[in-house]
C-alpha cells in the first residue's frame, strides 16, 4: 500500500486553537510540508507572532520562539546574524507586521536580512476580537470601524508586498492565497521558493498569504473563502511581485 | 600580564565585550554612548562578529533577544531615553530567561533631558523597569578598569542565571580616559545552553515563550523566577567599603560620585574625622546586609547621587526609619562637586559636634 497523504513530520500531532474555517492551519501545513521537503527541519527556527498564531510553537515540530508584538523581523535579524547556518523565518499577521511592527519589517527588508517572512493577511485583528487592521478593506465593518472603514481618518488598506518589493535587499515577493486548492498549491510553491532562496543565501524573501477569518468577517467558512476572491484580491492582487534574480 | 591601554569608558566596554567572546552588537546612536556604536562598527567585522545599526532601540533589544535565544552572547548599549524604549524587550528577555548584557550610559532626564551625566535611572534599573515581576542584575562600575571587569562579569552572570544584566554607567565614566588592561577571561564554569534554539537535530524541539495561559501556570512560573532572584540576592550582592568600620559619617554612593566621595573621605581622614564610604557595586541585588553592618556605628549616613534621590530609598529601606539617612542629590545631568560635598559634611560635623581624633 502506498501512503499518499500524511501529516508532515514538521507538524505536531495536536489539535489547534484556530476557529473553523481559519486559514492559519493551512498555512502552517504548507510551511511544515516545505520544511520537510527541503530537509531543513533540524536547522530551521521559526518565530511566532503576537496575534492568532501566537501559539505556533505548539504546532510546529521544530524550534520556535515567540517575539514581542511586531518585533519578529528584529528577532529574526538577531538569530540569523548570530547563527547564519540556521534557516530563520518569521510568521506574522497583519496587525503584528503592518501596524505595530512596520518599522521592523521595513528595515529588516531594506537591510536584505537573509530571512524569510510569511505574512498572513486576513484584514482583521483576530486574537483581540476583530478590530481594524492596516489591511482592513474600505467599507469593511470591524469592532473599531462599526460604520465600515473609511479612508478619511482611517486610511486605506496598506499593500505590504508592493511596499517591500521596492527595496533592493528584497529578493522575492509573492502574494498568494489559500482560497481554493489551486491557490493553495501556488502558495506552497511560493513558500518553497522563499525558503530555498534563504538556503541558497540569496537574501530576503517575503510571501503574503490572503487568508480567511470567518469569525470576524461574520461569514460561513465557505463564504469567507469566496470573499477572498470577490473582494480581497481586487485590493491585494495575487501574483509574483518580485522574481528571484537568475544569477547564481 | 596584559598590556595597559588608555581608553575611555565607552571604548573600553566595547573591547571588553569582544574579550568576553561577544560577537553580536546591536545598537542605535544616542549621546553620550556614541563611542560604543562607532567602535563596534569597526571592531565587530575585524573579529568575525556582527554589528547592526538598528532602526530603533526597540529593534536593537529584540535583535539581542534573537541572538540570545539561539545561544549567542549579545550586547546592546544606549542612554536613558533609549533604555526606556528597550524596556519592552528587557521584560521579554527576563520572561524568556535569556542571557543578555545591556549598558545604560545615563544622561539627564526626564524626557529628552540633556546629555549631562546622571544617575536618575536607578529606579528603572533596580525595579525591573518594564512590565511584570522581574529583576535585572545591575552592576555599577566606578572606573574604566571596573567597567571592563564588569562587562566580562556581566556576560558570565547572564549565562549563569539566564537573566539580563544591566550595567549602569554615568556619562562621566563613559567619557573618562584611564589606563586599562583587557584580557580574555579564563573560561568560567557555566551551564550548557541546552535551552537554545539551535535547530532540533538529535533532540525534541525547543520553544521559547512567555505566554503562559494554563491555570496557575503563570503563578508557578513567577514563583520559579522569584526563587531565582532570591538565589541571586544570596550569592551576587557586591560592595566596596572604604574606612567604613569606625565611621561616624558614612557616605553611600556608586559610579562617578563614589570617586568624589573617596577622595573627600581621604581628605577628612587626614584631618582626623571618622568618615567612610560604602559603595554598592551591585545596585540589584542591593548589598543590604553589608550596608547594615557598615552603618552600625554611624551617626549620619549621607547618600550622594546624581538624581533627586533614588539610591537613598534603598538605603532607607535597609537601615530603617530610626537611622539618620541624609541625601545630597543633584538631578538634571549635573556633576556633584567636591566642594558641595564638603560643605554638606562640614554641616553634619557641626550639627553632631563631631570631634577629630
Amino acid at each position: 500500500m502506498t501512503t499518499v497523504f500524511k501529516r508532515p513530520e514538521s507538524l505536531k500531532d495536536t489539535e489547534t486553537h484556530y476557529c473553523s474555517g481559519c486559514g492559519h492551519g493551512i498555512v502552517h501545513r504548507l510551511i511544515a510540508e516545505v520544511v520537510d521537503e527541503l530537509g531543513i527541519r533540524e536547522r530551521v527556527v521559526g518565530i511566532a507572532p503576537v496575534g492568532c498564531a501566537v501559539l505556533a510553537y505548539e504546532y510546529f515540530n521544530f524550534d520556535v520562539s515567540e517575539a514581542a508584538h511586531g518585533r519578529a523581523p528584529a528577532v529574526a535579524t538577531g538569530m540569523k546574524r548570530a547563527r547564519p547556518d540556521l534557516i530563520v523565518f518569521a510568521y506574522q499577521g497583519d496587525g503584528d507586521l503592518a501596524a505595530i511592527g512596520m518599522a521592523e519589517i521595513i528595515h529588516a527588508a531594506n537591510r536584505g536580512e537573509h530571512i524569510t517572512v510569511f505574512f498572513v493577511n486576513n484584514a482583521v485583528y483576530g486574537m483581540t476580537g476583530g478590530q481594524m487592521a492596516p489591511t482592513t478593506m474600505l467599507g469593511q465593518k470591524t469592532e473599531t470601524t462599526p460604520r465600515g472603514r473609511n479612508a478619511l481618518g482611517e486610511g486605506a488598506p496598506i499593500r505590504v508586498a508592493e511596499l517591500l518589493a521596492q527595496f533592493d535587499g528584497v529578493k522575492f515577493v509573492e502574494r498568494c492565497t489559500v482560497s481554493k486548492p489551486r491557490n493553495v498549491l501556488k502558495a506552497r510553491a511560493a513558500v518553497k521558493t522563499a525558503l530555498s532562496l534563504q538556503i541558497e543565501g540569496k537574501g530576503f524573501g517575503f510571501v503574503e498569504i490572503l487568508s480567511p477569518c470567518p469569525t470576524y468577517w461574520g461569514l460561513q467558512p465557505r463564504v469567507a473563502m469566496r470573499m477572498i476572491e470577490e473582494r480581497m484580491e481586487e485590493i491585494f492582487p495575487l501574483g509574483r511581485i518580485k522574481e528571484p534574480a537568475a544569477e547564481g | 600580564m596584559a598590556e595597559k591601554h588608555l581608553m575611555c569608558g565607552n571604548e573600553a566596554l566595547s573591547e571588553a565585550a569582544v574579550a568576553a567572546g561577544c560577537r553580536c552588537y546591536f545598537g542605535y546612536p544616542i549621546t553620550p554612548q556614541n563611542e560604543v556604536t562607532a567602535y563596534m562598527s569597526r571592531r565587530m567585522p575585524e573579529v568575525g562578529g556582527q554589528f547592526v545599526q538598528s532602526e530603533s532601540e526597540l529593534a536593537a533589544i529584540n535583535m539581542v533577544f534573537g541572538a540570545a535565544v539561539v545561544g549567542a552572547r549579545a550586547i546592546t548599549t544606549s542612554s536613558s531615553p533609549g533604555i526606556s524604549l528597550m524596556q519592552e524587550g528587557i521584560s521579554y528577555i527576563a520572561a524568556n530567561e535569556l542571557p543578555a548584557v545591556i549598558v545604560n550610559v545615563m544622561r539627564g532626564g526626564p524626557g529628552l533631558g540633556n546629555i549631562g551625566p546622571s544617575q536618575a535611572d536607578y529606579f528603572q534599573a533596580t525595579r525591573g523597569g518594564g512590565h511584570g515581576d522581574y529583576r535585572t542584575i545591575v552592576l555599577t562600575p566606578a572606573s574604566v578598569q571596573e567597567i571592563v571587569d564588569h562587562v566580562i562579569l556581566a556576560f558570565d552572570l547572564a549565562d549563569r542565571y539566564r537573566n539580563p544584566v544591566l550595567i549602569l554607567i554615568d556619562g562621566v565614566l563613559g567619557q573618562m580616559v584611564e589606563p586599562v588592561e583587557i584580557a580574555p577571561p579564563p573560561a568560567a564554569d557555566l551551564p550548557a545552553k541546552d535551552w537554545a534554539l539551535t535547530g532540533c537535530k538529535g533532540r525534541p524541539p525547543n520553544k521559547s515563550r512567555s505566554l503562559i495561559l494554563g491555570e496557575n501556570e503563570l503563578l508557578e512560573m513567577n514563583r520559579r523566577l522569584q526563587e531565582k532572584y532570591r538565589a541571586i540576592e544570596a550569592a551576587e550582592a557586591r560592595h566596596e567599603a572604604v574606612d567604613a568600620a569606625d565611621a561616624e559619617i558614612l557616605l553611600v554612593a556608586y559610579g562617578s560620585p563614589a570617586r568624589t566621595c573617596r577622595s573627600v573621605v581621604r581628605k577628612y581622614r587626614e584631618r582626623g574625622y571618622r568618615i567612610g564610604l560604602f559603595r554598592p557595586v551591585t545596585a540589584w541585588p542591593f548589598p543590604s546586609a553589608a550596608l547594615a553592618e557598615c552603618a552600625k556605628g554611624a551617626s549620619a549616613v549621607l547618600v550622594v547621587e546624581m538624581s533627586a534621590g533614588q539610591l537613598v530609598e534603598d538605603v532607607r529601606l535597609t537601615l530603617g526609619p530610626a537611622a539618620n539617612v541624609l541625601l545630597l542629590g543633584k538631578p538634571g545631568g549635573e556633576v556633584i562637586q567636591a566642594g558641595e560635598l564638603e560643605a554638606e559634611i562640614d554641616r553634619i560635623i557641626g550639627l553632631h559636634k563631631m570631634k577629630r581624633r
